[in-house]
């Protein structure tokens, strides 16, 4: 399959990534995980401003998303840890994370992720974590 | 659910219950409030077909987890503090030691073991069917709001 049918088939299994109405999109190997604003999603209505876990949520999924781009299995990888930092309330707009591979192992992968809305210079939040990879 | 204006006052536990049904988030999730008292909330998510993270295994997404444990730590701050002041996470550590039972639905407790005037500290973990056998468990920080919250079309 090629990078764009891995992720396709990634996006389309996973219903989750149905509910957050998660998107991505990929130039060559490197990957964009598109998050489109919904009301669904919101965690403060003052702001209004994104649930932290929806943040924490998308960075994961991006993660698995790249993963399941660079280390193609049928089967879902599983998340070990990971660590969220916040940085900037998430607004009512469109957010965009990209996934960093900092160590892909045999068994585990660390990867880094950081979100962004209207400027890629001022993240809304960064994820770290480790991923334990589904064997085929 | 409950309406404030019937219940016997509790104040803690009205502003806790408010968090688990007004907010869309925790709406869209259908999370329910089991408890919040003494610093301590806990939080139920039924499992739905539309959250499952592993459709090989039916197992609930760990991206409702996150959510469950963010923000049943926003409750247990309330049902220390006993006023529903916005809190803004810092950060949040999630280890998963294993994935929850299919078609389960997941609860969280979470302590909010210690507050300064502006900063919360809790601890939370997450369980399908029995607390003492977690599948997730949680260390986070949350910034607290040191101005009342801003009324409804006053915000910045």
């Amino acid at each position: 399959m090629s990078a764009e049918e891995q992720l396709q088939a990634f996006l389309g299994r996973v219903p989750y990534i149905r509910f957050l109405g998660m998107r991505a999109e990929l130039a060559g190997d490197e990957l964009t995980g598109v998050l489109p604003f919904s009301p669904h999603l919101i965690g403060n209505t003052l702001l209004p401003a994104l649930h932290g876990g929806v943040i924490g949520a998308f960075l994961e999924m991006t993660a698995l998303a790249q993963l399941a781009v660079t280390q193609s299995t049928p089967r879902v990888h599983k998340t070990i840890d990971v660590t969220i930092e916040y940085l900037r309330p998430g607004r009512a707009l469109t957010t965009y994370a990209r996934a960093d591979l900092r160590k892909v192992g045999r068994r585990i992968a660390n990867v880094h992720v950081e979100a962004w809305q209207e400027a890629r210079s001022q993240p809304v939040a960064a994820l770290r974590g480790h991923f334990m990879l589904a064997e085929d | 659910m409950s309406d404030p204006n019937l219940n016997p006052p509790n104040p803690n536990l009205d502003a806790a219950t408010a968090m688990a049904t007004e907010v869309p988030q925790a709406a869209a999730l259908g999370f329910q409030m089991v408890s919040a008292v003494d610093g301590r909330g806990v939080m139920h998510a039924p499992w739905r077909e539309d959250l499952v993270g592993d459709p090989d295994t039916g197992v609930i997404a760990s991206g409702v987890v996150t959510s469950l444990l963010d923000h049943c730590c926003g409750m247990a701050i309330t049902a220390t503090t006993g006023e529903r002041k916005p809190t803004a996470t810092l950060d949040l550590r999630i280890d998963y030691m294993r994935p929850a039972a299919s078609r389960a639905g997941v609860t969280v407790e979470a302590h909010c073991y210690h507050l300064t005037r502006s900063i919360a500290f809790v601890r939370a973990h997450a369980w399908d069917a029995d607390p003492a056998d977690p599948i997730a468990t949680a260390q986070a920080a949350f910034m607290l709001s040191p101005a009342p919250a801003p009324a409804p079309g006053g915000a910045a």
